[in-house]
């Protein structure tokens, strides 16, 4: 069943020396449980495509359907529902609230999307290793278990596609393997579609599918 | 998802506890000192309404004996059976309260305490069953008689039948004036013919206690409010800090699939809560300073308005309504700004560096054109504006456009001084200045316009205070002033005088209308004292000589600007008229003033015998009472020396301006208060800006110090820039907003010293504010300072 279909996207910024095209007519297809990995230089458009399959922004044309939803049709409320309870999106930079402990961190996107399940908290913060540092604050933990507990709280609501944003890209190369390795066996178990933007070919690899993405169109 | 949501946004506060503190703060102190001054206001206003709704004795025109005395009760029967609808009135002083009686069947209709309570015994208040009315607090002062409470007369009055009055009183058969009812008959018989004794005196109208008192309430609204200006300042600037520091927690809350309409909604639900509970927390504040106050302002308007005002505070529903609705829109007017960032600001956007100076850079531009076209706009005020609206406006242009324009001022500034900077370490602290100078600028905003605010009071005050003793000296410049019960008294008085080388100087006065003003006209006797001790505005040559040769008079300042009266216009006393000769300063008084020569006065008013006298004694005013005491009837007790008036005037006009000063205080410290949350908010934002520093080889300790010196020297320079803004406050205040408001133009002086000591109030409230946040600094952990360079931060 096909999850994702993204058909003659096209996006174009303003800059200072005029109109810049990110992404020129970028189609591809994601199935259910598939894992595809996004691969390019900076600035080929990867990260734009994620925000736009995500609802975090609008295309200027072309279409993405997800779960047999035409985002475009969407309006604002729509498209946050959407990220609520279709979508869950792993950033580099974690973006955890950092005011909330960890386990209201992990809670969150499931409590917004009204599907809380705290049994379910529970085992993705045990299979992460965060049991211990529930009741700390983000600010406490190291880059590693912050990213952890993005995607625990990605997660959590049991969203039909997981979009990681170079989740690893700011840790090391220890602690990226084995949290990359906790993602993918989660995200498999869930049976959400993976979509991930890297740079590192290793990572890719381990992914089913690879697209790479060349000055905003596809190689 | 709501209360998620907005469980996550209020997680914020509870994190950073100094901002939430610095809101609420911040918000209950604008609305503590906005309540405050309109509690002392609605609190005067009750009482004023309170007095008036007892008595109305200025709402109507009275009937008084020309020589100011009382008189039979035989003039208001013969007055009655004439056909003038007129009701006669009586007061005294009953145990150290005013007694005023009245006649409940002739009075005007709604007048006293018959019709200020439903179950009052009627038939005890006519037939003089010495029931007296008073409130509670007057009734425990009144013995012997039976008093029944009515809550709405005014403190130490009490009101009862002219019969009891006379007879508590002790004046039988007599009557200190009649009023007289609006709705007389026609072709009446001439007041002349039927009581050729009485003079017709018009109801007070604009010169009224309200009316006078409304200037002084004027004035404390335009502090309260210009407190309450400052408070925003610090209001917007947490409310802004407070976002900035949580765009993160927007940004993030949006993506995970939280409606923009939603976020806006819980964020300004947040907002109102807020507002409400640092409200009421600011009513009660207020409740608080408007109670330390009141004695004083209560004593200002009796001392200088002879209004009474209750020493008590009420606190009123009008008062809490008034208190957190100013607190709801201070709130919605600091927030508003930045929740339509928010609403406006797409998703991405935020996942962008933002720093305070970049958005700060965006607002510039818009900035300093507000600062310029309101600067223009006060320019031209400042040659126009002749009345209390237009004065305000200009007050409001000149202080808002002066605050925006300081932030681009002390950019400029630092950018000279960045350029002048020789050694690195100065070279880096102009730079980081620039840098943080956005975070500050509300608050250096509140800060120079609470300095502004002070040297413009302070001015205005001391100004007044110098002139008016001059004053005192021109106008009090008799040793002794003495009072006669009769004319035998001031026969014995004269003789006396004359015997011991004295000079007696009459003061006698009639009430009249010159101009449509109401006004009071002076009989004057020829005498140096006033060649030598009054000084006029404008005068032509030897005024003094034509007015006594009964050719000119001379006038006050206040009758001149009313009446539209200059040098050589034609007054009209009566039949008499004559040309102005001068106009002389008149501070304090309320109404006009005419003086004319005494043989002029007496061909006017042949009925007004002077009862009082000023007396220029050679030897020693003591020895001059002593010998008068034992020669006459006259006792010590009409004798009064002028340093006891002259103290007792300068009480007075002190304590008009204690309340104004308190209030200034209290904007400076809400100011100080500003810089040490501002600083504090921004702490944590500085360190990614500190580190580097430190790390190049600052000491933590050097880097403190910078704080400190930076902090001070933005206050030198915010004061420095506020003097010339406080100077042109106190221009205005005393040549726009004075003149409208009271009548008279005072003469503005400058007082270096003054300004040197609140420039240094300044500093030491920076100092204090800056201190604490210099030395968290100054402890930062290491570990704090290397997180900035780790890719974990």
């Amino acid at each position: 069943m096909t999850l994702l279909i993204v058909e003659n996207l096209t996006k174009t910024y303003a800059t200072a020396d005029g109109p810049f095209p990110v992404l020129r007519s970028v189609s591809l297809t994601l199935e259910a449980g598939e894992s595809l990995a996004l691969t390019g230089e900076s600035g080929s458009g990867k990260s734009t495509l994620l925000h736009l399959i995500g609802g975090l922004d609008r295309a200027d044309a072309g279409r993405i359907v997800l779960d047999g939803q035409d985002i475009a049709s969407l309006d604002d409320a729509g498209r946050a529902a959407l990220r609520r309870g279709t979508v869950g999106v792993v950033f580099q930079q974690f973006n955890l609230i950092p005011s909330l402990k960890i386990a209201d961190n992990i809670a969150f996107q499931a409590r917004l999307a009204g599907r809380h399940d705290a049994a379910w908290c529970a085992t993705l913060a045990d299979r992460m290793g965060l049991t211990d540092h529930l009741r700390k604050y983000p600010e406490q933990l190291s880059g590693g278990q912050q990213q952890r507990v993005a995607i625990a709280r990605t997660l959590a609501p049991r969203p039909k596609l997981v979009l990681a944003d170079e989740p690893t890209g700011n840790l090391d190369e220890t602690t990226a393997a084995t949290v990359m390795e906790l993602m993918l066996e989660l995200v498999a178990e869930t049976g959400a579609g993976l979509l991930m933007v890297t740079h590192s070919q290793v990572l890719a690899a381990r992914l089913q599918r690879r697209l790479h993405l060349r000055a905003g169109q596809v190689a | 998802m709501t209360r998620a949501a907005f469980a996550a946004l209020l997680s914020h506060w509870v994190r950073n506890p100094v901002q939430l503190f610095t809101l609420l703060a911040g918000l209950a102190l604008a609305t503590g000192l906005w309540s405050g001054v309109q509690g002392i206001n609605a609190e005067a206003r009750a009482s004023y309404d309170a007095a008036a709704s007892a008595l109305d004795e200025g709402r109507y025109d009275r009937l008084v004996a020309r020589d100011g005395g009382a008189f039979g009760q035989d003039v208001f029967v013969a007055l009655r059976r004439a056909g003038w609808l007129v009701s006669p009135m009586l007061s005294g002083d009953l145990d150290g309260v005013r007694l005023i009686g009245i006649d409940a069947l002739t009075a005007p209709a709604g007048m006293g305490p018959v019709n200020l309570s439903g179950d009052l015994d009627l038939a005890g208040f006519l037939t003089g069953g010495a029931q007296v009315f008073a409130n509670a607090a007057t009734a425990s002062r009144l013995d012997g008689v039976t008093v029944l409470i009515t809550p709405d007369l005014a403190d130490d009055t009490a009101v009862a039948d002219i019969g009891t009055a006379q007879r508590l009183l002790d004046r039988a058969g007599r009557i200190d004036s009649l009023l007289v009812r609006p709705d007389q008959p026609r072709n009446l018989p001439p007041l002349a013919q039927i009581a050729p004794d009485l003079t017709l005196q018009p109801a007070q109208g604009g010169t009224d206690i309200a009316g006078l008192t409304d200037s002084f309430h004027l004035n404390l609204t335009a502090f309260g409010l210009l407190s309450f200006a400052v408070g925003i300042f610090i209001v917007h600037g947490a409310i802004g800090l407070a976002f900035e520091q949580r765009r993160g927690m927007v940004r993030t809350l949006r993506a995970l699939g939280l409606p923009l309409n939603r976020l806006i909604g819980l964020m300004l639900a947040e907002l109102l809560v807020f507002a409400l509970v640092a409200g009421m927390i600011g009513v009660a504040l207020g409740y608080v300073i408007a109670a330390l106050l009141l004695p004083d302002v209560a004593a200002t308007l009796r001392g200088l308005y002879g209004a009474d005002v209750s020493g008590t505070l009420q606190l009123r529903p009008s008062w809490w309504a008034s208190g957190l609705g100013i607190a709801l829109a201070g709130t919605l007017l600091a927030g508003g700004s930045a929740l339509w960032g928010i609403a406006r600001m797409p998703l991405l956007a935020a996942a962008q560096p933002r720093a305070l100076a970049m958005a700060a850079g965006r607002r510039a531009s818009f900035q300093i054109g507000a600062a310029l076209v309101l600067l223009a706009v006060a320019f031209v005020l400042g040659f126009n504006a002749d009345g209390l609206v237009t004065g305000f406006a200009l007050l409001g242009t000149l202080l808002i456009g002066a605050a925006l324009a300081l932030p681009p001022v002390l950019n400029g500034v630092l950018a000279f001084a960045s350029g002048q900077a020789r050694s690195v370490t100065a070279q880096w602290f102009w730079a980081d200045t620039r840098q943080q100078l956005p975070g500050l600028s509300l608050a250096l905003m509140a800060l120079m316009l609470a300095i502004a605010a002070n040297i413009g009071v302070s001015t205005m005050v001391s100004s007044f205070r110098l002139t008016f003793t001059g004053f005192l000296d021109q106008r009090l410049a008799s040793e002794l002033y003495i009072s006669t019960d009769s004319a035998e008294q001031t026969a014995a008085l004269v003789a006396f005088a004359e015997g011991a080388g004295a000079a007696v100087l009459p003061i006698q006065s009639a009430d009249v209308q010159i101009a449509g003003q109401p006004a009071e006209v002076f009989g004057t006797r020829d005498h140096a004292t006033y060649r030598d001790n009054w000084r006029f505005l404008q005068s032509t040559p030897a005024a003094w000589d034509a007015t006594f040769a009964g050719q000119a008079v001379v006038i006050n300042e206040q009758l001149a600007r009313r009446a539209g009266l200059a040098l050589g216009d034609p007054v009209e006393i009566g039949a008499l008229t004559l040309p102005v000769a001068g106009i002389y300063g008149d501070y304090g008084n309320p109404i006009g003033q005419v003086v004319l020569a005494l043989d002029a006065f007496a061909l006017q008013f042949p009925g007004v015998e002077p009862r009082q006298f000023g007396l220029r004694v050679a030897g020693d005013p003591a020895d001059f009472v002593t010998g008068l005491t034992e020669a006459t009837e006259i006792g010590a007790g009409q004798t009064i020396d002028q340093a006891g008036i002259k103290a007792l005037s300068l009480a007075i006009f002190e304590r008009t301006f204690t309340v104004t000063t308190a209030l200034n205080i209290l904007t400076l410290a809400v100011a100080g208060f500003a810089i040490l949350m501002s600083l504090l908010t921004l702490a944590a934002m500085r360190v990614p800006q500190l580190a580097p520093a430190w790390a190049m080889g600052m000491t933590r300790a050097a880097l403190g110090r910078l704080e400190l010196l930076r902090a001070v020297m933005l206050a030198v320079l915010t004061a420095a820039l506020a003097l010339p803004l406080g100077l042109a406050l106190a221009w205005v205040l005393l040549a726009v907003v004075n003149v409208a408001a009271f009548g008279w133009q005072l003469p503005m002086y400058l007082f270096p010293l003054d300004y040197a000591r609140l420039g240094g109030f300044a500093l030491l409230a920076a100092v204090l504010a800056a201190g604490w946040p210099a030395w968290r600094l100054a402890r930062t952990p290491p570990g704090d300072l290397l997180k900035v360079f780790a890719n974990e931060r």
